[in-house]
């Protein structure tokens, strides 16, 4: 064999069963969605995906309405712009409409709520309204879920029974029973409560928005609590012993050393549960919070697109915590240890 | 300086330990006192008891006069005084070199960061590691780590420093750098507890041992006494094995 040739046998030794188990993955994946397409014609599903984006954004038409009853007066072209005089019964208004869509002349006579002209103008749709609002109600309960937890596991490991005992009941009470439960809870029992309360003191009631973040976080803090737990207890006790032999308090041996080491090691169990709490969002739908499943359900019965829409929502929750996963991935190299 | 008075610390694990049995010691300013003692005798426990990292269950330590198993004593501030250098080095694994030097000395002494990073950067120079300001300590050998901590120990100008066998943890080869950098602090006048295997250093330096052995102090005397005529059975027998 000459220096340099190379045969079919040494492509597979080599490089070439990589090549083909790559080839074989995207063949796999086309299978499935292939067959799953096949499948839906089976059905006599016909996609519509065209019906889609104007849940994301659509063009509104906005009416300009006369106001008072009266003749049209004047109409003076400015621009684009037609400004439409109506005088009636001592009284005067004046319209700014575009000039292409103006239906009246002058001299007519116009009732009250009769349109003069309209324009367009983009809008969000529900869609993107209800990621907004996951989006929203996520990041105030990932946010007041930290800070909760942090609190948390720190009394947890607290020498304080009054502390420790605290942390134990609520996070065994929190992750003892399902949170589809304790959104009623918070909803339909402190809710009623607190609103009624509110009420009596003459303050106005809460919208469920708040509800349903205090359900997710208190959720969410009571697993966050066990991370921090288990972060801190997994730095070494020497560190500990050599901040506070340098005569640092224990909060500041805390603040310095401990918690910045523990912050690094609790990072991806962290973002786990951060990504869990984005998708139990979710079921927020119950207590009248239209985020992006509810949004998606009502959005499924005008349309009566099931498919393209339950896709579209799940690829949206993947955005969502996919941006998530690449933050923390960002955190977890900005605070390596340098050198 | 430092007075230990019937000192008792009993642990309680799978079974009951008594660590520390009526133990009593004290170091005077300037005096570079070394404790030995087979493993599990107490000396590394009264070492971590003089600055409270374990509390001990009875009788009195006074760190230059005040009671620390007084309640109302303020350990904190005794600690400010009080240097220590533990076995594994414990150097902040988050912070630079330079950063385990100035991190207590902002946060506990106050010092403009200018000041302590000028403080640290004297002692990296005295303990023979400047240019290492910069590494952290997984990049820094065992010898350098250990001097990196007593150098922090000493950015707090402690008025004691206490060594819990500081070399234990080293290699053969790095030994020598770190009892380099105690033995000078020594001569300058420093007021050491060490508690070591080193026979070398206690004879060389200290200038008075303490013999320890099941949670007591067996006997205490100046260096010459103590490996040339020992007056117990068992601290004869302990030289015997070691030497």
């Amino acid at each position: 064999m000459t220096k340099g040739s190379f045969s079919l046998t040494d492509y597979l030794r080599t490089r070439g069963w990589r090549h083909i188990s790559i080839f074989l993955f995207f063949v796999m994946i086309a299978a499935v969605v292939g067959g799953m397409y096949f499948a839906t014609l089976k059905v006599d599903y016909i996609w519509r995906w065209y019906r889609v984006p104007q849940y994301f954004y659509y063009k509104d038409t906005i009416e300009t309405k006369a106001e008072i009853e009266g003749e049209v007066a004047t109409l003076v072209t400015k621009g684009d712009q037609v400004e439409v005089t109506v005088r009636g019964d001592g009284e005067e208004e004046t319209y700014s409409v575009p000039g292409q869509s103006l239906l009246v002349n002058e001299g007519d006579f116009i009732y009250s709520g009769d349109v003069l002209g309209s324009y367009q103008k983009w809008k969000v749709g529900i869609l993107i309204e209800g990621l907004w609002v996951t989006l929203k109600v996520s990041v105030l309960a990932v946010l007041l879920g930290i800070l909760l937890g942090l609190c948390t596991g720190l009394a947890r490991i607290s020498n304080n029974p009054a502390l420790r005992w605290s942390a134990i009941t609520y996070i065994e009470l929190v992750r003892g029973s399902p949170l589809l439960v304790q959104i009623f809870i918070w909803y339909f029992v402190l809710g009623t409560v607190i609103n009624n309360l509110l009420d009596q003191t003459g303050l106005g009631q809460l919208p469920p928005i708040w509800y349903g973040v205090a359900a997710l976080a208190v959720f969410a803090g009571a697993y966050v609590a066990e991370i921090v737990r288990a972060g801190i207890q997994s730095i070494h006790r020497g560190q500990m012993e050599a901040a506070r032999s340098l005569g640092m308090t224990y909060p500041q041996s805390m603040r310095y050393i401990i918690l910045p080491q523990a912050f690094r090691r609790i990072l991806p169990p962290l973002a786990g549960q951060f990504i869990s709490l984005i998708k139990d969002s979710s079921l927020l739908g119950i207590i009248a919070i239209r985020e992006l499943t509810k949004a998606t359900r009502e959005v499924v019965t005008t349309t009566l697109q099931p498919f393209e829409l339950w896709f579209v929502a799940a690829l949206l929750y993947l955005v969502l915590t996919f941006a998530l996963s690449m933050f923390v991935q960002y955190l977890e190299r900005r605070t390596a240890i340098g050198g | 300086m430092v007075r230990a008075e019937s000192v008792y610390k009993t642990f309680y694990t799978t079974h009951k330990i008594e660590a520390l049995i009526d133990v009593s010691c004290g170091v005077d300013k300037g005096e570079v006192v070394v404790i030995i003692g087979p493993s599990g005798s107490g000396k590394s426990t009264i070492l971590r008891c003089l600055n409270m990292l374990e509390k001990a269950d009875k009788g009195h330590i006074f760190i230059d006069g005040v009671d620390i198993l007084d309640p109302k004593t303020n350990i904190n501030k005794v600690r400010e005084e009080m240097g220590m250098v533990f076995q594994s080095f414990n150097l902040f694994r988050h912070k630079t070199a330079l950063g385990n030097l100035t991190l207590a000395q902002t946060v506990v002494r106050k010092r403009s960061k200018k000041e302590a990073q000028e403080k640290a950067m004297a002692l990296l120079e005295k303990v023979g590691i400047p240019d290492k300001a910069d590494s952290y300590p997984d990049n820094l050998s065992g010898g350098q780590q250990q001097r990196v901590a007593i150098a922090r120990a000493l950015a707090m100008d402690p008025k004691v420093m206490l060594f819990d066998e500081p070399t234990s943890a080293l290699d053969p080869e790095m030994i020598g750098e770190v009892l380099d950098v105690m033995k000078t602090l020594a001569l300058e006048g420093m007021t050491m507890v060490v508690v070591t295997h080193e026979m070398g250093f206690a004879r060389e330096v200290a200038d008075r041992v303490i013999f320890m052995d099941e949670g007591q102090v067996v006997e205490v005397g100046t260096p010459e006494h103590f490996f040339k005529n020992p007056t117990h059975d068992r601290t004869k027998m302990f030289l015997s094995q070691i030497l």
